[in-house]
């Protein structure tokens, strides 16, 4: 499929550039070769089937695998090849594919976590306030071993740590899976909240409906490589993209 | 009643120590899911490191407070250093391969330490002979605290030493120091957050293999403590005392649930006064065989230890 743009993308200041990354896990190559951006205050939402490779791109990006070729930039530095606990210094922050909570420690011991990079104390302390504003179950829930929140109330919990290291931008891996269509919106209704505070977020989604409801940009990946692009309004009108991810 | 009372006392100065040793299998466990085999030999090295210093500090100097506390904290930062070196230059090469291969490789260092400190290696520095490995033969360790009888019951009943009193408050000292590491600090902190899974830790920004450095580091430095308080207790010190003392440490941990630090305290607790009321009531030749038996028992039970929690995964 060649490769088309559909709509115009506002302009912006870049925050995070991805070129031409290579990702192969032994002998299989998982990235073909993806180029991306995202831009201060942007969603940005990256689309495709299974094994598309989404979730190997955000893994590049936040440092959990190493690309085997291409660069990364964030905020105009060069960060590939660094180690993920040296990018959320750097404002980085990724709530991963299955949530990755710490089962055995309270939602409190969990946040608390999302911060451990933080000294400012009264600032911990308000954004804490701030994430059981969002999520008000995890304020009730706070003294509770995270294994036993709901999955819903468990991506909330992935969602809200991420968001206690203050970061510029947030990478998401399906926010959406498993979950009742309800608490989908409530999650997505948030995080339009979050964006609309300044963090920038690139989402990686299986729902394609839903991420391109939200996204301001979309990518679709295809097997390791992108294919269209364009804003969420004009790929949910595209008669391709209706057809291949929408079901219709 | 009396001899209850003294075997309670022993049970408990033995507990101690195979706490000490467990805690660091339990904690390297915790954040590698690796069995450190050369745990106890680690300690046996900070055993000789120790009886190195007090021979350096003289026979006068011994029974004084300050050279006791150096004998201490030099064998515990000599271990801490060891277990540094050998987490970096032979697990973590392997982190990424199967545990297996990290169990054989310490399997592997536990060989070489307690073999290679069998060796006798001399050098002559500027005409001074210098010991490097000291040899397979059984050495007297000096004699750190000076017995005297702290407390006696009945007609010599039951004597407790100066000695036992004084490990016992260590031991315990070490134990609420590392109570508070874990749980009050933020390196605690990481620590528990690695120990339940690196890549996460890692995204939020913990350090993963600095953490899993310093806790070596840790473990090593209390299995030094503790093998200090082991050659101060037996009197007599070679290179494979580390075998024995591990392996029981080792059963200790899998007891109280591995991976559990009050697990780990519990499980040598427990075992030390299992063993010393089986050997006081019938024939010090069944120690092993109960410690070993103990832990079959134990295992038939509760699989996962006494403190062991079994994973609940919610998706």
């Amino acid at each position: 499929m060649p490769e088309t743009r559909l709509g115009e993308r506002a302009p912006r200041e870049v925050l995070l550039d991805v070129k031409d990354l290579k990702v192969s896990y032994g002998a299989i190559t998982a990235l073909k070769g993806v180029t991306l951006s995202v831009g201060k205050g942007e969603i940005v939402a990256l689309i495709g089937a299974n094994g598309a490779g989404k979730t190997s791109t955000l893994r590049a990006v936040s440092g959990m695998l190493k690309p085997a070729a291409g660069d990364i930039t964030l905020k105009g530095e060069r960060v590939a090849g660094l180690k993920a606990h040296q990018l959320v210094p750097r404002g980085l922050a990724h709530a991963p594919e299955g949530r990755g909570i710490f089962p055995n420690l309270t939602v409190l011991e969990n946040l608390e976590l999302g911060a451990y990079l933080r000294r400012d104390k009264p600032g911990i302390a308000a954004d804490l306030k701030r994430c059981f504003g969002l999520f008000p179950i995890l304020e009730q829930r706070q003294a509770q071993p995270a294994g036993t929140l709901s999955g819903g109330e468990q991506q909330m919990l992935a969602i809200s740590r991420a968001l206690m290291s203050k970061p510029k931008l947030l990478l998401l891996d399906e926010p959406s899976l498993g979950l009742a269509p309800q608490v989908t919106q409530t999650i997505f209704r948030i995080l339009r909240e979050v964006n609309g505070e300044g963090v920038s977020i690139l989402l990686v989604e299986q729902n394609a409906h839903l991420a391109l409801e939200l996204a301001h940009w979309a990518y679709v990946l295809e097997t390791g490589e992108l294919g269209m692009e364009g804003t969420g309004k004009a790929l949910l009108a595209s008669e391709e993209i209706r057809k291949a991810y929408l079901g219709e | 009643m009396y001899e209850f009372i003294q075997h309670l006392i022993n049970g408990l100065a033995v507990g101690t120590i195979y706490a000490l040793v467990a805690l660091g299998y339990t904690m390297v466990y915790g954040v590698l899911k690796l069995i450190n085999f050369a745990h106890g030999d680690v300690m046996m090295v900070g055993v000789y490191v120790g009886y190195a210093v007090a021979f350096l500090l003289g026979r006068e100097a011994m029974g004084g407070l300050g050279a006791a506390l150096l004998v201490f904290a030099v064998s515990m930062a000599a271990c801490a250093l060891l277990g540094f070196v050998i987490e970096r230059f032979a697990y973590r090469p392997l982190r990424d391969k199967s545990r297996l291969t990290a169990l054989i490789t310490a399997i592997g260092i536990s060989f070489a330490l307690s073999y290679g400190f069998q060796l006798d290696f001399k050098v002559t520095v500027g005409g001074a002979e210098v010991t490097v490995l000291p040899g397979a033969a059984a050495r007297r360790f000096p004699e750190l605290i000076r017995p005297q009888e702290w407390l006696v019951l009945g007609d010599n009943d039951v004597i407790i030493w100066n000695w036992q009193v004084i490990s016992f408050g260590i031991a315990l000292a070490l134990l609420a120091g590392l109570q508070v590491l874990v749980y009050r600090t933020r390196f605690g902190k990481a620590m528990r957050a690695v120990s339940h899974d690196h890549k996460v830790a890692a995204l939020l920004g913990i350090p993963v293999d600095t953490v899993i450095a310093v806790t070596f580091m840790l473990g090593s430095a209390l299995a030094a403590g503790a093998g200090i308080l082991y050659a101060i207790k037996d009197k007599t010190i070679q290179p494979l005392m580390g075998v024995m003392v591990g392996l029981k440490a080792f059963v200790a941990a899998v007891i109280g649930g591995i991976g559990n630090l009050p697990g780990a305290v519990v499980g040598g607790l427990l075992l030390g006064l299992c063993e010393e009321f089986i050997v006081g009531y019938t024939a010090s030749s069944w120690r092993d065989a109960v410690a070993f038996g103990f832990l079959i028992v134990v295992l038939l039970f509760r699989p996962e230890g006494l403190f062991g929690r079994v994973q609940a995964e919610k998706v």
